[in-house]
């Protein structure tokens, strides 16, 4: 008898905890939530980006959408998905992340990248140097970044997607020096991260550290953050320096199939990677310094943007999925090379 | 471990008379070692108290009361009751049952179970958190079977809930363990030999005896059940509006360089502290004055 | 006399309690804990081995266990000072202040954190003085420290309290009047008595400081083989899905904190005896 009165308990305390499991169902026709798992420097573009939205798919179908926003290193983010987190659209930093989610998590199809223009890509940006004022410690180029002294400030390959696309361009130029091959690269690389002092988890992190804690004499990432600081903390503090080379990023977006189809989300997630091509969407994304794709908007806000000479993946590494495997791969060459600096 | 959670004694008042001078320090000395006191607690408990309301309130009483419109914001304060709603009373239940156990009878293994209960106490909360997702976590030893049954538990409330409760598990039950301990069965068996039921015993003659230490076992369970911040940061997903707790929510803002809305969140539990501080005071005071 | 498993009693509810406790123990702790040392167990010796004493690892132990020790030996010494400032004298604002000590208790630590990194920033109340004189303290293992001495603080003060509190006046006095000066008094009759509660407060403070995370990660400037704390880099491994790294470290962790846990109770236990001898040693006297 009172066995059963403290079961009772038990199972009713199992049963509220239970219930906070299940997904919510979007019930109503009148409201829906999606979640929105982004790379780190995008805070300020989806926020100004949902509410954008919202407005637009309130006038386009009655219906109320709650966007919400989880922001972080794209790697770790990607593996955030796989394990769980339910993600009705993902916005990562490179191509091989959602690819992790489609063959690891299972949870869209394999030819995800197909489905949208430019190879799902609505926004490119690409990787320079930002330099206190006055450039103190004279860096022109990637050479100068493994000066002794020198400080550098990135993320951590194993979490951050800006990271890779660093690491990747700082091969690159080595590569394409004189003389360059795969052994000098490895060699130049290896110096660069032993001038690293911490490596944060994401770009955001990394910007922070630099901007705000003051730590390094340069801070390589991606473009986008680069001119926020330039733009929003003025130029009294901070300035931009060109590589001789760097990379095209193709930060790419997706709808996560089998999330928005447990939610019925699926018509809101897909207009909302959508809105991104159009001109509005275009327009609020060059606004957060991310280059746009669409050729007008492009054209007109061109002058915001540096002169940049860029090699791709594609060419330089034959693709992602190599890339990914070769460098940052549990074993790779980043776990080989990298030593936390003494 | 725990030991200095426990119910204190009732601290009468001084029952040394002031002495004579043999036994007294010289005045200056007194005057020193209470000056030099007074300093360390000042900068190491008065400051960090201080700081958290001055800055909230460093832009005005506007600006901090517009902290707590942030949908996020509201939404993490929301979090954090469910998971102290939840983890409270269950770990209340436990402590009860666990202190009459242990408390009450004399049984091979009791100082193993004790021990046990304690373990909590001595794990980071880091790890208490690492130990959620390798059981829960979609890799982990139970991830395969919860992944397809669509049961979330890691990145979603129920895993917050869960090592909410870990973490203030042993609280109740060290706070009644003592005093249930101190005060032995007497009352009990008395009762139990004049007719009355189990259940009647314990609501009417063990009840009454703990209630001031199950008061401050609760507040203090509550406190850290509220305050948690390791052990769910390793299991929330940081998903803002959704598994954000209050303390999740301040590192959030206060890394955001929001820091009179940190502050502003922050002060809500900080005031909790002080309203802990303020019960058990007033417990130690009922009991010493009370009973 | 018969050998039981428990002694009887007409109590009831035995059962009822023990098997409600033991499933609870065993569904939140156990079984968890449970899962954490089968994971270990599948990285196989070798391998565990070398993810518990990498490089970086060891940084992090000397860190944390370093800076545990240095903010516990501060809190031992202050601690026994504000135990007797408390106990024996008397000023204003002495139960506000007695009170306030319990603070790192009930304040969560990333409070803690958020305020003493404005503390100690270089802008901060105490951070700007500071500075002024040379010292930093955010962002480097003072810092740390610092934190470290926040949360520990309660730890030896409330230990102690109790037993200055029953220490009898006469042996003291006994002392003085044999002779001793105050100081002789205080070192060779009082020290001793509470030095087993002290040492006890010691140990948690110590065994808390090691495991703390909240307040320190906010003040502590993260860099690794510098101020990266333990706990700290178990979270870094888990963002880089380094499941087995993390588990490893945190294994390490477990078996320190168990065998703090034991410490603890033996020294508990010690303290206890002490205190019963001395009060059956002054009844003998009376």
């Amino acid at each position: 008898m009172y066995r059963g009165t403290k079961a009772w308990a038990f199972i009713a305390a199992a049963a509220v905890l239970f219930a906070f499991a299940t997904p919510p169902a979007t019930g109503a026709a009148g409201q829906a939530t999606i979640l929105n798992v982004s790379f780190d420097p995008t805070r300020e573009l989806y926020n100004d980006y949902n509410t954008a939205f919202a407005k637009y798919w309130k006038a386009k179908s009655g219906q109320d959408v709650t966007v919400q926003q989880s922001n972080g290193g794209s790697g770790k983010q990607a593996r955030a998905v796989i394990d769980g987190l339910q993600a009705d659209v993902v916005t990562l930093a490179l191509a091989y992340d959602i690819d992790a989610i489609a063959q690891l998590g299972k949870l869209l199809p394999d030819n995800w990248q197909k489905r949208l223009p430019d190879n799902s890509s609505p926004y490119t940006s690409t990787i320079v140097f930002l330099v206190r004022k006055g450039n103190p410690k004279r860096i022109r180029d990637w050479g100068d970044l493994v000066k002794p002294g020198v400080s550098v400030i990135m993320p951590n390959p194993k979490t951050s997607g800006g990271a890779r696309w660093n690491f990747l361009a700082a091969w690159a130029y080595a590569l394409k020096r004189p003389g360059g091959n795969d052994a000098k690269a490895r060699d130049f690389v290896t110096r660069l991260y032993k001038n690293v002092p911490v490596l944060d988890s994401g770009a955001r992190g990394s910007t922070t550290t630099f901007v705000e804690r003051g730590l390094g004499d340069v801070l390589v990432g991606w473009e986008s953050d680069a001119l926020l600081a330039t733009r929003t903390l003025g130029n009294q503090k901070f300035q931009i320096v060109v590589p001789s080379i760097s990379i095209l990023a193709e930060p790419p977006v997706a709808v996560v199939d089998k999330v928005v189809d447990a939610k019925g989300t699926r018509a809101v997630a897909q207009a909302y990677v959508q809105y991104l091509y159009s001109p509005q969407g275009q327009t609020i994304i060059v606004r957060h310094f991310f280059r746009p794709r669409m050729p007008s908007v492009a054209k007109r806000f061109a002058p915001m943007f540096p002169k940049v000479n860029v090699v791709t993946v594609d060419a330089v590494f034959g693709g992602w999925q190599n890339a990914q495997k070769t460098y940052f791969a549990d074993g790779g060459v980043f776990d080989q090379i990298y030593q936390p600096s003494q | 471990m725990a030991d200095v959670l426990t119910w204190n004694a009732p601290r009468a008042a001084e029952h040394r008379t002031v002495a004579s001078r043999a036994i007294t320090e010289p005045r200056t000395v007194q005057w020193c070692l209470t000056a030099i006191v007074i300093a360390f607690l000042a900068v190491f408990l008065f400051l960090p108290l201080a700081i958290v309301f001055s800055t909230a309130l460093r832009t005005g009483v506007v600006a901090f009361a517009k902290a707590f419109t942030d949908a996020d914001t509201l939404a993490s304060i929301r979090l954090t009751l469910i998971a102290a709603g939840i983890a409270v009373p269950l770990n209340v239940l436990f402590g009860v049952a666990a202190a009459w156990a242990i408390g009450k009878f004399e049984f091979l293994g009791k100082s193993l179970l004790i021990t046990l209960i304690d373990l909590p106490f001595s794990v980071s909360p880091v790890v208490a958190g690492l130990i959620f997702v390798l059981l829960f976590g979609a890799q982990g030893l139970l991830g395969p079977w919860l992944v397809a049954h669509g049961i979330r538990i890691i990145f979603a409330i129920p895993g917050i809930v869960l090592v909410t409760t870990f973490v203030t598990f042993p609280f109740v039950a060290r706070e009644l363990l003592p005093t249930m301990q101190a005060q032995g069965n007497d009352e009990e068996e008395a009762a139990l030999t004049l007719g009355a039921s189990g259940w009647k015993t314990f609501a009417r003659v063990t009840l009454p005896n703990i209630k001031w230490a199950l008061l401050y076992g609760v507040i203090l369970c509550n406190a850290r059940a509220m305050g948690e911040f390791g052990a769910v940061s390793v299991v929330s997903g940081h998903i803002r509006g959704l598994t954000d707790t209050m303390p999740l929510q301040i590192e959030f803002l206060y890394n955001d360089y929001q820091y009179v809305a940190a502050f502003a969140v922050a002060s809500l539990l900080a005031l909790l502290a002080l309203v802990t501080l303020v019960v058990k005071s007033f417990v130690e005071w009922r009991t010493a004055h009370g009973n | 006399m018969a050998f039981a498993l428990r002694r009887p009693s007409i109590v009831p509810g035995f059962g009822l309690t023990l098997g409600l406790t033991i499933c609870y123990l065993s569904l939140i702790v156990l079984i968890p804990l449970s899962a954490t040392l089968w994971k270990a167990s599948t990285l196989g010796a070798v391998p565990f081995w070398h993810l518990v004493t990498s490089a970086r690892a060891i940084a992090s132990y000397e860190v944390t266990f370093g800076c545990s020790l240095a903010a516990a030996a501060t809190n031992i010494v202050f601690g026994l000072l504000t135990a007797w400032v408390l106990v024996r004298y008397s000023f204003p604002l002495k139960r506000l202040l007695d009170s306030l000590v319990d603070l790192p208790f009930a304040l969560p630590t990333a409070v803690a954190g958020i305020s003493l990194t404005s503390i100690y920033a270089s802008n901060g109340w105490l951070g700007r003085p500071l500075l002024a004189l040379g010292v930093h303290v955010d962002y480097t293992r003072l810092g740390i420290v610092v934190a470290l001495t926040f949360v520990g603080l309660p730890f030896v003060v409330r230990t102690v309290q109790p037993v200055l509190e029953d220490l009898d006046a006469e042996l003291e006095e006994a002392a003085a009047s044999l002779g001793a000066g105050r100081l002789q008094t205080v070192a060779r009759v009082v020290l001793p008595t509470i030095f087993p509660a002290a040492l006890t407060g010691f140990a948690l403070a110590f065994a808390r400081a090691v495991g703390e995370y909240g307040s320190v990660i906010f003040i502590a400037g993260n860099m690794p083989m510098h101020t990266e704390i333990t706990p700290l880099l178990i979270v870094t491994k888990l963002e880089e899905y380094d499941y087995g790294g993390a588990t490893a470290i945190a294994v390490a962790m477990l078996v320190v904190s168990f065998a703090m846990l034991l410490a603890i109770n033996v020294l508990q236990h010690w303290s206890n005896n002490r205190g019963g001898s001395d009060e059956r040693e002054a009844a003998a006297h009376g």
